[in-house]
């Protein structure tokens, strides 16, 4: 676990020279603890001191890449039990099964879904991130050209499952570049697997009954020199497997319990039979840390619903999420139609364009940048305020688009209404609700 | 290096309310551990879900919301004997929606004639929730409690700017106050000290931080149970070990993704079941948080909700 700056210090030669870039020694040492620099800038550090400080520097949960390129998957590298302590680093990944038993329609139409099935948010795209490949057919040939199948039609990650050691190596070698998650090593198939990973370079789930098995399985392979550990802790009753997460994330952090110190994988779908079921104890594994969540099934009612609450935890509560700065167009909007103004905070964002939504009314809503601030906090640090509203409702081109001049502000600047009259002469300020809750009846009654 | 499992110092309790009177009153709090971390302490009283029903048919629900409610939408106490009887209701939730004064404003004698109806119908415990505006809330919920009195009515949202008056009545004619503070820990502290000040007494308080559902902010409450747990738990701060109470389904419902047809955005699948699960998940979030009393709408999510808790819970 991370050290203090002080106790880095220690092992630093302390000889002041400054070729790390720092003038001084302890200064080095507290951009090391602060994570601002890396040890190799300092040349004549001991290979004593290089090893301490690496071993304690590592990460108390480790991170782990699955896939390759531009759609690898990373987990773990979490810091924090509770998001508000900092955040929460790497969202799980939402895995989709396929068996290689499915009839090729089936297996067709979970590849479609599992490609189409992407939303957009805050200008990010969230979708499910990877495929569960499972043999249940217990056949080598038939799994391998099943994964072959799968394989020229996505280039994401895969999760390759198989209770046999023989099946799951010939699975990996048909894919091993594409460094797969081979699922699952245990305690009987350790060495088979391990040696599978060692020699593929690709990361291993393992699988245990429970925790303190667990350590004992992830202990074997970090000696066989294995680290892209994924855990599968065993418990399918949804009680054990929630406790388990808990225990899991606290021993590695709390008690700096090296072999649990990686990130985790959930089933779900074999804790119930019930699709709706089942994505309750996803969402619930979405916030208490889980690493990969493997469903049964992509289906828009749930996965929609499970991505969004996977944005919302895993935002950085230091920062809070923006919308584009732009014009936008709610009910197609002509040029008699409202026009708004609002502040690009995204939650701000959303609740006024959905409740204009909700109004019918035809409108047009301007999201000024205001960095990711509230009306209120924007406007009270004279980021919302007349003399820098003004000029940028000049510039936002609304004035081609519609034939009125009137401009409806939140009820929380109408202070600001006379000084924006004079930034914005022809034009008519008109004071809204302070809740965005009153716009539907607002925008109701209002008229051109 | 041997296992063993790491357990949190806790060092204080969630205060124990009994919400409702007679047979039927339930009893929620008196966690001594997070939510659910049942390997470190006790949760000797499951959260408990309270069923909505509105003092006025209800405009613009989607049909999956509406339909479990056919018939009964435009009478309260047959809505709330129905969520009861056919639903397994634990506790009733009026939101008294008519009474928006940017809304059809109605007068809060009128309202509180239905709260009184609805009371006299029912024997669970029955929440009065008015529309957060200060100065009709003071008038509504007044009325209500005097109107009530000797009902033991759980009575929200009681803020900042309205405590006094509203928590006099509820002294006066014996009602639990829901202390509701916009999501933030320091501003809920400070409601519960007023509202002690006041005289509202420790075992008839339960706390509304203002929840959000999944795509509106849900985080924001999400953090702010789990730093109140955290202070009521491990930081003896005495005056955040109160039951958590969340008003969750008007958050969910009224969302356009809760709203939008399938045949209008095919990704978005079926909107019953979507629906369904936005409430259920929302639950299931801040459960997760600290959720001691959940108000919800659709019998299908609260009874997947229940499960759950059911589960988590399992002897």
């Amino acid at each position: 676990m991370a050290l203090t700056g002080i106790e880095i210090f220690k092992l630093l030669p302390k000889t002041n020279c400054g070729q790390c870039g720092v003038p001084t020694c302890l200064a080095f040492a507290m951009s090391l603890a602060a994570g601002k620099a890396e040890l190799s800038k300092c040349p004549i550090v001991s290979e004593e001191a290089k090893a301490k400080l690496t071993e304690a520097s590592a990460p108390p949960i480790l991170p782990v890449t699955i896939g390759v390129g531009e759609k690898a998957v990373k987990i773990g590298g979490e810091t924090v039990m509770f998001r508000h302590e900092k955040r929460f680093e790497n969202a799980p990944a939402i895995a989709l099964l396929i068996d290689d038993q499915m009839p090729d329609a089936e297996v067709d139409a979970r590849l479609n879904r599992f490609k189409t099935l992407e939303y957009e948010r805050v200008g990010l795209k969230l979708r499910g991130n990877m495929l569960a490949l499972r043999s249940g057919s217990n056949d080598a040939a038939k799994f391998v050209s099943f994964i072959n199948k799968v394989k020229s039609s996505t280039d994401s990650p895969f999760i390759l499952i198989s209770r046999s050691a023989d099946v799951l190596t010939a699975g990996v070698k048909a894919c091993a570049e594409r460094k797969p998650l081979i699922f699952a090593a245990t305690k009987d198939t350790v060495d088979q697997i391990g040696a599978l990973a060692k020699e593929t370079g690709c990361p291993v789930g393992a699988k245990a009954a429970n925790p303190e098995e667990m350590a004992a399985l992830t202990e074997k392979l970090a000696a066989m020199g294995i680290k892209n550990i994924v855990m599968d802790a065993g418990a399918r009753t949804v009680k054990q497997a929630f406790q388990d997460q808990v225990i899991i994330r606290s021993a590695a952090l709390n008690k700096k319990y090296r072999p649990l110190g990686y990130p985790t994988i959930v089933q779900p779908r074999e804790m119930t039979t019930d699709p709706m079921k089942e994505a309750l104890i996803a969402a619930m594994f979405i916030a208490k840390y889980a690493g990969i969540i493997v469903l049964s099934d992509f289906r828009g009612e749930s996965l929609f619903p499970l991505l969004v609450a996977r944005l919302n935890i895993y935002t950085d509560p230091q920062r809070p999420l923006a919308t584009t700065q732009g014009i936008y167009e709610i009910n197609n909007p002509n040029e008699n139609s409202p026009f708004m103004i609002t502040s690009n905070f995204s939650l701000t964002y959303f609740i006024v364009s959905g409740e204009i939504e909700n109004s019918k009314v035809p409108s047009w809503l301007y999201v000024k940048d205001t960095e990711g601030l509230s009306v209120m906090t924007s406007w009270a640090a004279g980021k919302f305020s007349a003399d820098i509203l003004g000029p940028a409702i000049k510039k936002s081109g609304i004035e081609n688009k519609i034939k009125h001049r009137k401009l409806i502000i939140p009820g929380y600047i109408a202070a600001e209404s006379g000084a924006l009259e004079e930034e914005l002469p022809g034009w008519q300020i008109q004071v809204g609700p302070r809740d965005a809750s009153n716009l539907p009846a607002y925008l109701k009654n209002w008229k051109a | 290096m041997a296992f063993e499992i790491p357990k949190t110092a806790y060092s204080g309790k969630i205060r124990e309310i009994k919400l409702g009177k007679g047979d039927k009153a339930v009893t929620v709090g008196g966690e001594t551990a997070y939510p659910f971390y049942l390997f470190e302490g006790q949760m000797p009283n499951l959260p408990r879900i309270a069923m909505e029903v509105y003092d006025m048919p209800p405009e613009e629900w989607p049909a999956a919301a509406l339909e479990p409610f056919a018939g009964v939408t435009g009478d309260p106490v047959a809505w709330a004997q129905k969520c009861i009887k056919d639903y397994g209701a634990e506790m009733i939730c009026l939101q008294l929606l008519s009474t928006d004064p940017n809304g059809k404003n109605r007068p809060a004698a009128e309202a509180a004639q239905v709260a009184k109806k609805v009371a006299d119908a029912i024997d669970v415990p029955l929440i009065v929730w008015g529309t957060a505006n200060h100065e009709k809330d003071t008038e509504v919920l007044r009325a209500v409690a005097e109107l009530c009195q000797d009902k033991s009515l759980i009575l929200g949202p009681v803020e900042e700017a309205d405590h006094k008056k509203i928590g006099a009545a509820a002294i006066a004619y014996k009602h639990t106050v829901a202390a509701s503070s916009p999501i933030d820990i320091n501003l809920a502290k400070q409601l519960n000290i007023l509202l002690g000040n006041l005289g509202v007494p420790d075992n008839m308080l339960v706390m509304d931080p203002t929840v959000s559902s999944i795509g509106y902010g849900i985080e924001y409450c999400y953090s702010v149970m789990e730093r109140v747990r955290m202070a009521a738990l491990t930081q003896q701060d005495t005056k955040l070990q109160f039951p958590i109470i969340c008003n969750l389904a008007k958050e969910t419902w009224k969302s356009k993704e809760a709203k939008i047809a399938e045949k209008d955005d095919p990704k978005m699948g079926d909107a019953r079941k979507r629906g369904i699960l936005l409430e259920a998940m929302s639950a299931m979030v801040v459960l997760m948080a600290g959720a001691d009393v959940l108000i919800m709408r659709h019998p299908e999510a609260i009874k997947l909700v229940k499960e759950m808790i059911a589960d988590l819970t399992a002897k």
